[in-house]
């Protein structure tokens, strides 16, 4: 299933936007300098912190709870902490950031 | 184009570390060719003293095993020795024939062990102390033999000594000095050391000259030759039994090769600080070389000669090598002793030695011109990384010198169950309380993997990567586990991974070239990453704005959640609002509101502050800007990198021992003060008489009122680090106080690194130097006041006017279908 979610301006360069599921689940997605999007389900893999609000840079985040960096691409954490929370796919089709739900 | 070619000559611990260097910088830059004259892939060999004690195996102390090589794309020749370099066709050939064509080289010969001339040394069982080879021969010489004579009382000969002894041989150290070590040590810890190991079953013969090593009797008689050596002959005609003779007097840079290629040799091979000798195309790294006329023998110089090195193979060129200072640890399991520096004494040099030998403890200090210059330490060497951070720094310590010699561990970090002396711990013992690190897996990982940094733990392990209180003990157990003389932080400490550059650095270029973005500032300092990291963005962001306020633009997504949102994240993804409330001050209107909006809001906890103040916890992300709006208080910052409270006692107008109305002075420096970011937190204090009931001694600014007028403390500290305001001054006046906090607290924000709280900052440029600048200079202290007033000048407040405080308010709102 496909849902647009919004418009890329909404979502700030360098951060993200949390999209509530209907089950309740959030899902991060982010915003890269060049403008590549990404979306992880937004809970690190360490604690459960929000990765939306994490600091981002390059293409990963760095979750505000523990600074677990994770890859915004694979959704895996960077050495030495080990884990990975799970990815969805997400593009910009027209301005419009279009989100898979599997 | 074909890729340059990079051949190195040497496979120790100086030639691979470039490599690793070169890798990780430039990696794919050069085509690699490296020539090891030893059969085994790179080795630590400071850890060849354990595996001689039988406590680690060859294969515990491989660094890089033949697969690293072959990942890499490096051609590794095992086995081969170089036997010419020709210069003029750019190649290099080995014995074997091999030939492997050069554009750049890299000497890494290392040195040699240095023989005595004495009749005798070719004798069977006549050995020195240097690779593998001599260390297997030495183990199946402890397996048959019984007696053993090191000639050499320094740290690899007592290390070869000790580690004999554990093999169960009589062990009998020759010594031609009047103390063991004495380049590292003075007379009392070599003493103290020579009981330990005497306590240990070693025997000693100091300032006692060889004159030659005996051979066999009877091989000689049955026409074997002379056999195996049976003793040591002194000069005093003493002999003493051995079958095994270890010669550990010193070592000569290896500089055959390069002297043969015609390259300028001098004891070493003669290099510039950017490790090139005189042909420029040709580098050496290592005990080959000669560095401003010093040869080093310890691994921490050949390290930082390797990151240098290796940026200037990847053309970075921005580094140079300018010598190192030592420090040395002797790997003798029960044998506590750390020396670094110049501790001959001397003119103009004093001496504070704590010495209680019955307990097996000496520290002797010594200090020059207010600076720590040398430190000698045995039985309790827990401080021994922070005298050396000291001694490299070269800052005063005239500040800290009554408390000097208790080291840095005695002011009460928390953390760690007090504990401090990193060898007694049990291996499942926690070191770091952040992070839930034992020292078992410190030791483990830095075993595992070839760690030698601080840095390197705490990227692999996370020990002391988070508040740092347990620092020293990491540090202590990387001295104890990867060797003494391991490479502490270095001497210049880089923001992050993104760059090279140091806090002072960027400050200083933000200034200098008006550099007024993130992106801008970037590109001047030449970033590794095209938008930095969770470290290094926020730093800047807060330089940019310190620096040039009103001008520079600040950038949210810089900023750690908590300034973004302005409320404080909490470990379920919901945060904590706590409203501002002058000087701990509250009415019944204000309490009435709290309470209507935990009701509204149904707020799960509400708890009072350790700041005078009401904590809101459990707040959802989507309610907070309807929160503050209900609160309608002002924002209590308590999120921020900012001014937190000023905590006040009730003083003179209440308290029948008040002298000052400490209430209204706590007011009128947070209304002057509120909305201030800085380094990192900041919190205030003013009392209103000295039974300082709002414990004034431990903040960053701390006032306590007396009859004749105000005290004022400054960088005392309450967290990680329990520590103690100092007094800056006297003053008379409300306006004085408020002038002369107001001053070291612009000075504290224009000069204090990120993260660094008033306390380091103070410690980092010395109380003196504060003085200088709000007390001395009067002119000095008005401008520093002037120019914090203009940068808080129009601030606004996040909580009630968003827009303007470039608050994110899309942020709040969750998106859905």
């Amino acid at each position: 299933m496909k849902v647009t979610v919004c418009k890329l301006q909404d979502i700030p360069k360098l951060g993200a936007r949390r999209y509530l599921k209907s089950d309740g689940h959030t899902i991060a997605v982010f915003r890269t300098a060049e403008d590549n999007v990404f979306a992880l389900r937004d809970a690190c893999p360490h604690k459960g912190g929000p990765l939306s609000q994490g600091i981002v840079f390059g293409e990963s985040v760095a979750c505000p709870l523990h600074n677990w960096c994770i890859d915004l691409k694979s959704g895996s954490a960077a050495a030495p902490d080990e884990g990975a929370v799970e990815r969805f796919d997400v593009r910009v089709v027209n301005g419009d950031v279009e989100l898979s739900l599997t | 184009m074909e890729k340059r070619k990079l051949v190195v000559v040497g496979n120790g611990m100086a030639g691979a570390r470039v490599l690793e260097e070169l890798l990780e910088i430039a990696p794919g830059l050069y085509d690699i060719a490296v020539f090891g004259a030893e059969p085994h892939p790179n080795y630590n060999r400071i850890l060849l003293s354990p595996v001689l004690a039988g406590e680690q195996t060859v294969k515990d102390i491989i660094l890089n095993p033949v697969e690293w090589y072959a990942e890499n794309g490096i051609r590794l020749h095992l086995g081969k020795t170089v036997a010419k370099i020709d210069r003029r066709a750019r190649a290099v050939i080995a014995e074997d024939g091999t030939r492997e064509p050069y554009d750049r080289l890299l000497l890494a010969t290392g040195s040699n062990p240095f023989m005595l001339p004495l009749p005798g040394v070719d004798l069977d069982g006549v050995l020195t102390y240097r690779d593998i080879h001599d260390t297997e021969r030495m183990i199946e010489a402890a397996a048959t033999q019984r007696d053993a004579v090191v000639i050499g009382g320094g740290l690899l000969g007592l290390e070869a000594a000790n580690g004999l002894k554990v093999r169960g041989m009589n062990v009998t150290v020759v010594h031609v000095m009047p103390w063991l070590m004495e380049r590292q040590l003075d007379r009392t810890a070599a003493g103290l050391l020579q009981k330990t190991l005497e306590a240990k079953g070693l025997q000693f013969r100091l300032e006692a000259h060889t004159q030659a090593l005996l051979g066999s009797p009877s091989a000689l008689a049955e026409g074997r030759g002379e056999g195996r050596v049976s003793g040591v002959q002194l000069k005093t005609g003493e002999v003493i039994p051995a079958q095994l003779v270890v010669m550990a007097v010193g070592i000569r840079p290896n500089t055959a090769l390069a002297q043969a290629a015609g390259l300028h040799c001098n004891r070493g091979v003669v290099v510039n600080d950017t490790l090139q000798t005189y042909d420029p195309r040709i580098y050496a790294v290592g005990e080959c070389v000669s560095h401003r006329g010093t040869a080093y023998g310890l691994v921490a110089p050949l390290f930082e000669m390797a990151k240098v090195c290796a940026n200037h193979l990847a053309h970075h060129g921005i580094g140079r090598y300018g010598g190192s200072l030592l420090s040395t640890k002797l790997k003798v399991t029960g044998v506590d002793l750390f020396s670094a520096g110049d501790f001959s004494g001397g003119d103009g040099t004093e001496d504070i030695v704590l010495a209680d030998p019955s307990a097996g403890v000496y520290k002797r200090l010594v200090i020059r011109d207010d600076k720590l210059v040398g430190a000698v330490m045995y039985g309790d060497t827990v401080d021994g990384s922070w005298y050396f951070k000291l001694l490299r720094e070269g800052r005063s310590v005239a500040q800290i010198r009554d408390k000097l010699m208790f080291g840095e561990s005695n002011l009460g970090d928390a953390g760690h169950l007090g504990e401090n002396r990193a060898a007694s711990m049990a291996p499942e013992a926690q070191v770091c309380g952040c992070n839930g690190v034992c020292k078992g897996a410190i030791v483990k990982a830095i075993k595992e993997k070839g760690l030698f940094t601080l840095e390197e733990v705490r990227r692999n392990t996370k020990a002391s990567s988070s508040c740092g209180s347990c620092t020293g003990l990491v540090e202590q157990i990387l001295m104890f586990t990867a060797g003494g003389d391991y490479s502490t932080a270095p001497k210049k400490k880089a923001i992050c991974g993104c760059t090279e550059r140091t806090h002072q650095e960027v400050r200083d270029a933000i200034r200098e070239h008006e550099l007024l973005s993130i992106p801008a500032a970037y590109r001047f300092l030449e970033w590794r990453t095209p938008n930095g990291c969770a470290s290094c963005r926020p730093a800047l962001n807060y330089y940019l704005l310190s620096t040039w306020p009103h001008r520079a633009q600040d950038d949210p997504q810089s900023r750690f959640i908590n300034e973004r949102s302005h409320a404080n994240i909490q470990k379920d993804g919901t945060y904590s609002v706590i409203p501002r409330m002058w000087g701990g001050e509250t009415n019944s209107s204000e309490l009435r509101r709290i309470a209507d909006v935990v009701d509204k809001y149904a707020i799960p906890t509400v708890k009072v502050t350790g700041g005078q103040r009401i904590d809101l916890l459990g707040v959802k992300k989507e309610d907070l800007p309807a929160v503050w709006k209900d609160l309608g208080m002002p924002s209590g910052h308590a999120y921020a990198k900012a001014l937190r409270t000023v905590k006040t006692c009730v003083g003179s107008e209440w308290c029948r021992f008040g002298t000052q109305d400490s209430t209204r002075m706590g007011q009128e420096l947070e209304r002057a003060l509120w909305r201030m970011y800085a380094p990192h937190k900041v919190k205030l204090a003013v009392s209103g008489c000295p039974r300082n009931c709002a414990e004034s001694g431990i903040k960053d600014v701390g006032v306590i009122g007396i009859e004749s007028g105000w005290e004022i403390y400054v960088a005392g500290n309450g967290g990680i680090k329990t520590e103690v305001a100092q007094f800056l001054c006297k003053v008379k006046t409300h306006a004085q106080v408020l002038e002369h906090a107001g001053a070291f607290l612009q000075l504290y924000r224009e000069e204090g690194w990120y993260l660094e709280r008033t306390v380091h900052f103070v410690a980092r440029v010395g109380l003196d130097y504060v003085k200088k600048r709000v007390l001395d200079d009067s002119e000095g202290r008005v401008a520093l006041w002037e120019r914090l007033q203009f940068s808080l000048d129009g601030e606004p407040d996040p909580w009630h006017e968003p827009m303007r405080a470039g608050v994110d308010l899309r942020q709040f709102a969750p998106l859905s279908a």
